[in-house]
């Protein structure tokens, strides 16, 4: 079975309608904004439910994963992510990058969204390192490459943009808005 | 106030009685719109219980006071919570025992006729999906047809009439539920009767039901004919019982006509549509009661819950019989169809053998309307 990363883990196991959804309620107060929680029920109606309550509470509903009976319902707590101002000033838009990506040109694309973002939703050519783990993991990349920052809407990855031309990348190129509208071709976990 | 239950039995009278009600059904917004409990004169708000976890005091004008008010959601869980709540603010409302679930299996036995030698004729009307099933009992024995997978209803009514079933019987292999026919058949030891045209695939034993084979029920002879009428599967046969009653399966309904697609094989099977409707139900007495196996809108059903209607009176009133233009017949049954019937691959497939879904599972296929018709 494959692993996505979570950082809460909510055992509704059992629980018949409406407590798989009164119980991730109550667990979103607990988790900072943009974290994500597992959920784990038993209930087969918990995943039109679950994905209409994050639609109307303003949570991301990232995906399930079946797991034997268990369905393993990925929620990432909303933030204000949207209403940030951007500050890195190298942006290119979604079609932009699209062109880019056809042209098969020598970029690389780095998704700083959580991984449990990633794995249910992501382009096939991008690597994964999330935000908040970027500057350990900085190293990983190359300082000469072209690289562009996708995120969910642009906010995370002009952070990240900005964070990288700090540690002295000269060629970084900040996807505004990113996978929430992204229409070209992704791949996701079990694919 | 109080929180009181309602039972869908209780649900399916108002309905036939064309009481008012007041639904609140709680189920998210797709759902709702999917599928939900119709009646001529029951009112509705859809809100999901889980905008409520804070309170109802949003919503509690939308709630009328000189109405029975009936809190539904998919299993029974929500809308007790709902009901509750309600009940906190002051109001007095039922919620659905069983939710959406008990609606969709629960079945409505109504008596459409008597026989010539006493006997009786039955449908159970399963008003939450649109699913009819009948009895024919005569002389202390019993014929089912088309039943659906809740075996017990059939097997207590027939042994309550104090009757013996002796054969079972589908008019073809069901895309829309899941049939009762091959248990009830295992459980009481009788001949399940299945279309050969239909049951290629099927992995059990059964008798072939054949256009020209009568089944005899009861020792005064009620004789089932056969009547082989393709086009809603290649498989479709329909059934005159009692020279009386037209048991027209998928093939005709009351106020529209089967779809052919079901077994991706509308183009093909078209042209036996046509054929079945328009030349060999033609050939059949317009004094015949069409008791179809599925009614797809509240309307359809009689002032007492049954659904049935005179053969000649579906010939000037059912627009599906009355298309002249063979070209515009056609495009009526294969373009613009309506969705296909959840998980009817897999319902098709249970119906075969092929698969054996737990029960939960089957109940999850069933849901939603029935889907077979087109008009």
């Amino acid at each position: 079975m494959e692993q996505v990363k979570s950082n809460m883990v909510l055992d509704a196991k059992g629980l018949a309608c409406p407590m798989p959804i009164v119980k991730t309620k109550k667990a979103m107060k607990d988790v900072e904004a943009g974290q994500v929680v597992e959920v784990q029920a038993t209930d087969k109606g918990s995943k039109a439910d679950m994905e209409a309550w994050a639609k109307s509470s303003g949570h991301q509903y990232l995906g399930t994963i079946e797991d034997g009976d268990v369905l393993k319902h990925y929620i990432r707590k909303s933030n204000d992510e949207e209403k940030a101002e951007r500050k890195h000033p190298n942006v290119a838009n979604n079609e932009e990058f699209q062109n880019k990506l056809h042209a098969n040109e020598n970029i690389v694309v780095l998704d700083v969204r959580e991984e449990a973002e990633y794995a249910f939703n992501h382009i096939k050519k991008s690597i994964s390192i999330p935000l908040g783990e970027l500057e350990a993991r900085a190293n990983e990349l190359d300082k000469a490459a072209e690289i562009y920052v996708v995120c969910r809407t642009g906010s995370r990855s002009d952070m990240a943009a900005q964070k990288l031309t700090e540690l002295g990348f000269s060629n970084v190129i900040n996807v505004v808005p990113g996978m929430s509208e992204w229409n070209g071709e992704t791949t996701s976990i079990g694919k | 106030m109080t929180v009181n239950v309602m039972t869908a039995g209780e649900v399916a009278k108002k309905v036939i009685n064309k009481d008012a009600l007041f639904i609140l059904d709680v189920r998210n917004e797709d759902a709702f719109a999917d599928w939900k409990i119709e009646g001529d004169n029951f009112d509705y708000f859809n809100i999901p219980y889980f905008e409520l976890l804070d309170g109802v005091e949003g919503i509690m004008e939308k709630i009328p006071s000189d109405k029975e008010v009936l809190v539904v959601c998919a299993k029974e869980g929500s809308s007790v919570m709902v009901a509750e709540m309600l009940a906190e603010e002051g109001l007095t409302v039922s919620y659905l025992k069983g939710g959406m679930k008990s609606w969709s299996e629960h079945l409505e036995p109504v008596k459409v006729g008597d026989l010539k030698d006493g006997g009786e004729l039955y449908q159970f009307v399963r008003i939450g999906k649109g699913c009819l099933s009948y009895m024919v009992i005569s002389n202390g024995e019993a014929a089912i047809i088309d039943a659906t997978r809740m075996t017990d209803v059939f097997l207590n009514f027939a042994e309550s009439k104090g009757a013996k079933i002796t054969n079972v019987l589908d008019t073809h292999l069901h895309a829309d539920h899941i049939s009762g026919g091959r248990s009830i058949a295992e459980k009481t030891n009788t001949t399940y009767w299945l279309p050969p045209k239909d049951a290629e695939e099927v992995t059990f034993d059964y008798a072939t039901l054949e256009g020209g084979n009568v089944v005899t029920i009861g020792n005064t002879a009620i004789d089932i004919h056969a009547l082989y009428s393709p086009g809603h599967t290649i498989g479709s046969t329909s059934f005159v019982v009692d020279e009386k009653f037209l048991l027209s399966g998928d093939i005709l309904f009351i106020d529209s006509i089967g779809r052919p697609d079901l077994a991706g094989k509308a183009e093909d099977w078209v042209g036996d549509l046509r054929e079945s409707l328009y030349t060999r139900y033609r050939e059949l007495s317009g004094e015949l009661v069409v008791l179809p196996a599925h009614f797809m809108i509240i309307d359809e059903l009689n002032e007492d819950g049954s659904v049935a209607e005179k053969l000649g009176t579906l010939f000037v009133k059912n627009h599906g019989l009355n298309i002249d233009d063979e070209a515009e017949f056609r495009r009526l049954v294969t373009e613009n169809l309506p969705p296909q019937p959840n998980a009817y691959q897999e319902i098709r497939e249970t119906n075969m053998g092929k698969i054996t879904p737990e029960e939960e599972k089957q109940r999850e296929m069933e849901i939603g309307p029935n889907r077979c018709a087109v008009r």
